[in-house]
C-alpha cells in the first residue's frame, strides 16, 4: 500500500465498521464461550480506537523508508502487536464496559485475526475495484 | 509511413520525417499558419475536409491507450473518440524501445506488479494473476513479501503485450484508430479545436485532413532521444555507426560481433538501461562463451547512501548530507531503487506533497527523489561480482574529453579525479538516455508558438492538476497532455504505465464534470470490472 495518514485513517475506519461490524455481527453467535454481541463490539471499538493511535505510530516508521510505502507483509503482521495489546487491555478489564474475566480467548482470536485476514485482502486488491480514486490518493475514501 | 522498427533511436519524431509540404489541393496554407485561431472557412477554404468527432488524442502510444481505456469504461461509444497516430497498435514504440534496450518478451520490465495499462483498476495484479494461474507460491511469496526479503515482482514483456491486446480488443481500440502524423492542433474560433493529420500516402484524397473536435488529448512519448554531443560528433565526423551505437537503437551486430572475437565495451551510464545493456554483456559471456572486456563509465560514482543531488558526504548545492527520512540504498557506482521514482509518488505521501508544491520546491523536490538509479536484483548483482572478481569489469569515473579513432578501435581520453586517462576500446555503448528538448517535436512547438501552451519549472509542457494543458483552453473545449512531455508538474511519476493511468482518471474526471462521459462510481466500477474478467465490451 502507499498511504498517507489521513488515508491510513480513513482506511482503517472504513475497513473496521463495515466488515469488522458484518463479520462480528456474522461469528458472535457461534463464538466460543458464548460472548455477547456488547462484549464483541466494544472489543471492535477498541481495536478501532488503538489503531488509529497505531496509524500515527505506522505513519512515523514510514517516513524512514526511502519509498514512503508500507509493504504488504507489514499490513499482516500488525496484527501481531496490534492484537496482542488490546487483548492486554481486555485481560486486564482496561476496555470501558468489559469485565475481563468474562471473555474467552478464542472467541477474541477468532474474531479478531477472521477480522484482519479479510481486511487485509481486501485492502490489497479488491478494494480498488468499487474505489478506482482510492489508489492514487494514498487510501483516501472522502 | 514511419515504419518504427526501421528508424535509428526514436521513430517519427524527428521534423525531417515529416512529408514536406506541396501545393496541391488540402494542404496548409501561409495563412493558416500565421493564423492561432481558426475559423471554420479558413479550414475549408484550404480545400481540407472536417471530421467531426467531440474527442482525439494524439499519439496512439499507451499514454492514449489508457486514456481512451478509461472513457470507454466511463461509458463513450468508439464514435465520439478517435486515436490519430502512426503505429498500428498501441505498444509498438514501447515493445521496440524495450526490445533494442535487452528486455524481449520473455524478459521482465520495470514496474510494478499494479501498474497494467490493461485494466484501469490494476486488480488483479500481473503478480497475483501469474501465481494464481499456476499456483506459483515463489510468485505468491514474492508479492508478499516485497520489497523486503524479495526484488519487487515485475510482469514479463510479452504477457503485458498480450494483455493490452486483449483489452484494445474489448474495447473496439481498432474502430477508433486513424492512421497519420499529426502535423498541428490549433484552437478553434468559436471554441474547440482542429487538428491536422497528414494520413499514410494514398489513404486519402487530400494531403491533410482536419479533425474539428471539442477535446484534444497529447500523448506523443518522448520528444526525441539524443546522443552524448561527442559520440554524435564522432559518428558524423567518421562516418561510424558501427561501433558507437545508442542502447536505443538496434544494435545486435555489436553482440554478435562480441561472441566471435574478444572485445573490449565501453558502456556509458548509470540507469536501468546500462544494467540491462552490462547484464546483456555478461549472460553472453556466460552461455556463449563471449570473452568482452568491459569498461564501464560513470559521471557520477554513487557509493553508500544517497539522493538525487548524490553521495553522503559530498559537497552537493541542495544541502549536505542526506536526510535520514529521505535517502535510498547505493553501492559500486549504482543508486538503486525499485523503480524510476520511489514507489509512494503513484499513490502515496509523495504524491500528495508534489500535487502541493510550486516552482523552486517543486524542483526542489524532484531533484531530491531522482537522479539516474537501477533496481537491484539479484542475479545481476551476481554477475557483476563475479565481473569485478575475475576482472573482466572495470570502472571509471569521469566525462570523456575527446574521442579519436585508433585503427579500428576507438580511444577516449578520460577526464577522471585522477587526472586524463586513455581508454581504448572496440565498442561503445551509450545508455544515457537523454531526451530532446520538447520545442523539437513540432506538433510541441507549435503548440509553445501558437497555441497558448507553456513550459513548467523543468522546461516541460505546463500542466494542471487534471493534467489540462494550461493556457489552451479555447471556448469549452481544453487539450489535455500526458506522458514524458509533461514531467515535472504536480505529479511526478508521469512517464510509467501507472502515471498515464493516474493522468487518464484526471482528464476522465474532468472530461465527466463537463459532460462527455458518464461517472465511474462504486457500482459503474464494479460492474465494468466483471465486464473486463469477463472479455465483453464496456
Ligand atoms: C526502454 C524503456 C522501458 C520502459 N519501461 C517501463 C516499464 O517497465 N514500466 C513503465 O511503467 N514504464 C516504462 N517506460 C516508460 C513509459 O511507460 C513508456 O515509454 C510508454 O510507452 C510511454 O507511453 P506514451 O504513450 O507516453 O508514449 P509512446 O508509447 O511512445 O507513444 C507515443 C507515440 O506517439 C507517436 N507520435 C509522436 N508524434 C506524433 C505525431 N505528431 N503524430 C502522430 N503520432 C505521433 C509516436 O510514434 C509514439 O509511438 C519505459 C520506457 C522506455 C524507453
Amino acid at each position: 500500500m502507499l498511504p498517507t495518514l489521513n488515508g491510513r485513517i480513513q482506511t482503517r475506519i472504513f475497513m473496521l465498521v463495515v466488515f469488522g461490524g458484518l463479520i462480528t455481527l456474522a461469528l458472535t453467535p457461534i463464538l466460543p464461550g458464548d460472548p455477547d454481541y456488547k462484549t464483541t463490539y466494544l472489543i471492535l471499538a477498541a481495536v478501532l480506537v488503538l489503531g488509529i493511535v497505531w496509524e500515527l505510530i505506522y505513519h512515523v516508521i514510514q517516513q524512514f523508508r526511502w519509498e514512503k510505502d508500507w509493504p504488504t507483509m507489514f499490513g499482516l503482521i500488525t496484527a501481531l502487536n496490534e492484537g496482542a495489546l488490546v487483548w492486554l487491555l481486555v485481560d486486564l478489564g482496561a476496555v470501558p464496559g468489559i469485565d475481563g474475566d468474562t471473555v474467552p480467548f478464542w472467541a477474541f482470536f477468532i474474531d479478531f485475526s477472521v477480522i484482519w485476514i479479510v481486511v487485509w485482502i481486501w485492502t490489497n486488491g479488491p478494494m480498488r475495484v468499487p474505489f478506482i480514486r482510492w489508489r492514487f490518493f494514498g487510501g483516501r475514501i472522502v | 509511413m514511419i515504419d518504427p522498427s526501421a528508424a535509428s533511436v526514436v521513430p517519427t519524431t524527428d521534423p525531417s520525417t515529416y512529408l514536406p509540404a506541396q501545393p496541391i489541393s488540402g494542404d496548409l496554407t501561409d495563412q493558416m499558419l500565421q493564423t492561432d485561431f481558426w475559423t471554420d472557412d479558413l479550414v475549408a477554404a484550404a480545400g481540407i475536409p472536417i471530421v467531426d468527432v467531440p474527442f482525439v488524442t494524439v499519439g496512439g502510444g499507451i499514454g492514449s491507450f489508457v486514456t481512451v481505456d478509461y472513457l470507454r469504461i466511463a461509458g463513450v461509444p468508439t464514435s465520439q473518440m478517435r486515436v490519430l497516430s502512426t503505429l498500428d497498435f498501441p505498444w509498438q514504440t514501447y515493445e521496440y524501445l524495450t526490445r533494442v534496450s535487452q528486455v524481449p518478451r520473455p524478459e521482465r520490465i520495470r514496474s510494478d506488479s499494479a501498474s497494467r495499462p490493461d485494466n484501469i483498476w490494476g486488480f488483479p495484479s500481473y503478480g497475483f494473476a501469474e501465481g494464481m494461474k499456476k499456483f506459483d507460491l515463489k510468485v505468491l511469496w514474492g508479492l508478499f513479501s516485497e520489497p523486503i526479503f524479495s526484488d519487487y515482482y515485475t510482469p514479463k514483456a510479452g504477457n503485458v503485450f498480450e494483455q493490452l491486446e486483449r483489452e484494445s480488443k474489448r474495447i473496439g481500440y481498432d474502430e477508433m484508430l486513424v492512421k497519420g502524423l499529426v502535423r498541428i492542433v490549433r484552437r478553434r474560433y468559436g471554441g474547440g479545436y482542429f487538428t491536422i493529420l497528414t494520413p499514410p500516402e494514398g489513404a486519402s484524397a487530400t494531403k491533410r485532413v482536419a479533425f474539428r473536435s471539442q477535446y484534444v488529448h497529447i500523448a506523443v512519448g518522448y520528444p526525441g532521444l539524443k546522443f552524448l554531443p561527442e559520440l554524435q560528433k564522432y559518428r558524423t565526423e567518421n562516418n561510424d555507426y558501427r561501433h558507437i551505437v545508442n542502447a536505443y537503437e538496434a544494435h545486435e551486430h555489436v553482440y554478435e560481433r562480441l561472441v566471435q572475437t574478444p572485445s573490449t565495451v565501453l558502456v556509458r551510464g548509470g540507469g536501468i538501461v546500462a544494467s540491462r545493456i552490462l547484464q546483456r554483456l555478461m549472460d553472453d559471456r556466460e552461455k556463449h562463451g563471449a570473452q568482452t572486456n568491459i569498461v564501464h563509465l560513470f559521471r557520477t560514482y554513487i557509493n553508500g547512501t544517497n539522493d538525487g543531488y548524490g553521495n553522503e558526504g559530498d559537497p552537493r548545492p541542495g544541502g549536505g548530507k542526506t536526510r535520514i527520512t529521505m535517502r535510498r540504498r547505493g553501492g559500486n557506482g549504482w543508486a538503486y531503487q525499485g523503480f524510476n521514482y520511489p514507489k509512494s509518488v503513484w499513490g502515496g505521501q509523495l504524491k500528495a506533497q508534489v500535487r502541493k508544491l510550486d516552482g523552486e520546491q517543486r524542483a526542489e523536490l524532484y531533484k531530491r527523489m531522482g537522479g539516474t538509479n537501477t533496481p537491484w536484483r539479484k542475479s545481476w548483482q551476481r554477475q557483476m561480482n563475479q565481473g569485478r572478481a575475475e576482472g573482466w569489469y572495470h570502472c571509471v569515473v569521469g566525462t570523456v574529453d575527446s574521442m579519436e579513432p585508433s585503427g579500428e578501435r576507438i580511444l577516449n581520453q578520460v577526464r577522471t579525479a585522477q587526472g586524463v586517462v586513455p581508454v581504448e576500446v572496440d565498442f561503445v555503448i551509450d545508455c544515457t538516455g537523454l531526451e530532446a528538448d520538447i520545442a523539437e517535436h513540432r506538433l510541441l512547438k507549435d503548440l509553445l508558438e501558437h497555441g497558448g501552451a507553456s513550459r513548467n519549472p523543468v522546461g516541460r509542457l505546463n500542466v494542471d492538476r487534471n493534467f489540462e494543458l494550461i493556457g489552451t483552453q479555447s471556448g469549452g473545449g481544453a487539450v489535455y497532455a500526458s506522458g514524458a512531455t509533461t514531467l515535472g508538474g504536480y505529479f511526478p511519476g508521469v512517464d510509467t504505465f501507472l502515471g498515464l493511468q493516474v493522468a487518464a482518471q484526471e482528464i476522465y474526471g474532468d472530461l465527466q464534470k463537463r459532460g462527455f462521459c458518464k461517472r465511474i462510481g462504486p457500482v459503474r466500477s464494479t460492474g465494468q470490472w466483471w465486464k473486463w474478467l469477463a472479455g465483453s465490451a464496456p
